[in-house]
């Protein structure tokens, strides 16, 4: 003779079989949340991109100076590594 | 380069995931004792082998990470012991509501198996503010490596305590001389057991490629001397 009734049993059974899908379903959730959020900055970063580079056009040589600054900047060699 | 195969395996994990639990529902038979409720063993245990092998493949990625120095073991450490905390999450809670159905209580202190799990599961569970609380990125890095090493080691010295100590009420079904797992329950429970395993790498897999996407991301951002956003990262590994 089993330890509980089926229909007392499939409440347990049920119980720990959602609460472990509800752990996977936050976490999943979570992460998406943090890749819109990746793909939303990727959108802002080409827009600054394109708006940096028709400035750039629309001023010749503003572009060689914004380079030497970028490589002037602290660190801006080490950043190819981690 | 982690995404690469995410969609396959995805797909797999899925596949797995539900003949796992369509052998738990239409062909393992019902256990003489527990009856309906022993259903829950199919995943309770798949995910607590599953959560502490992750910690000792967290472990393993730690010594990588110590012996070359490259970021992107501590990544693959950091993000292996936090899929396994989330697998031990989820492992206390169908051990407490099982323990409930089948012995009464959501906890029973002197059972050495519980216990045991629960002390490596909040050991772990310091990893986070250990990490955190370091903020020069190297060093942080290396004092969580030796701390997950540390801890990795600690997992199969715990599991052979446990194995040897004298259990009162929590079932030995494996590796006993006799009295265990029949043919279709054992077949039930490996199919569990790598649904919960391609799970836990495909979860792994999922994190490490965000993670790569958001630090390639800042180095794009740094590149182009663009302005941060609002919310500042915290000091999570990054993977390039």
């Amino acid at each position: 003779m089993p330890a509980l009734p089926l229909d007392e049993a499939g409440k347990y059974v049920a119980g720990a079989y959602v609460v472990f899908l509800a752990l996977i379903v936050v976490y999943v959730a979570i992460m998406a949340a943090k890749l819109q959020r990746i793909e939303r900055e990727l959108h802002e970063l080409a827009g600054f991109a394109e708006t940096r580079a028709s400035r750039d056009q629309a001023t010749p040589g503003r572009g060689n100076q914004a380079a030497a600054s970028s490589a002037s900047r602290p660190g801006a060699a080490s950043e190819g590594g981690a | 380069m982690h995404g690469n195969g995410l969609k396959p395996l995805s797909i797999a994990t899925v596949a797995a995931l539900v003949v796992s639990l369509s052998l738990v529902f239409f062909y393992a038979p019902l256990d003489a004792d527990q009856g309906f409720i022993q259903k829950i063993f199919y995943l309770h245990v798949p995910l607590s082998i599953v959560a502490l092998a992750g910690f000792v493949i967290g472990a393993v990625f730690a010594i990588l990470h110590l012996r070359s120095g490259d970021g992107r073991w501590d990544a693959r450490s950091y993000v292996s012991i936090h899929i396994s905390v989330i697998f031990g999450v989820a492992v206390l809670i169908t051990g407490s509501i099982w323990a409930k159905a089948s012995w009464g209580h959501w906890w029973v202190w002197d059972e050495p198996t519980l216990v045991s799990f629960l002390i490596v599961f909040l050991m772990y569970a310091t990893y986070y503010p250990f990490r955190y609380a370091i903020e020069d990125r190297e060093r942080q890095a290396r004092y969580a490596s030796v701390f997950a090493i540390a801890a990795g080691a600690f997992v199969p010295l715990n599991f052979i305590a446990v194995r040897l100590a004298e259990s009162l009420v929590h079932p030995r079904v494996f590796a006993t001389t006799s009295g265990g797992l029949p043919g279709s329950m054992m077949l039930t429970f490996l199919a569990g057991l790598l649904a919960i395993g391609l799970l836990w790498v495909t979860l792994v897999k999922f994190e490490l490629t965000a993670k790569s996407a958001s630090g390639q991301l800042k180095r794009l951002r740094r590149a182009l001397d663009a302005p941060a956003p609002g919310g500042a990262s915290r000091v999570a590994p990054e993977v390039s």
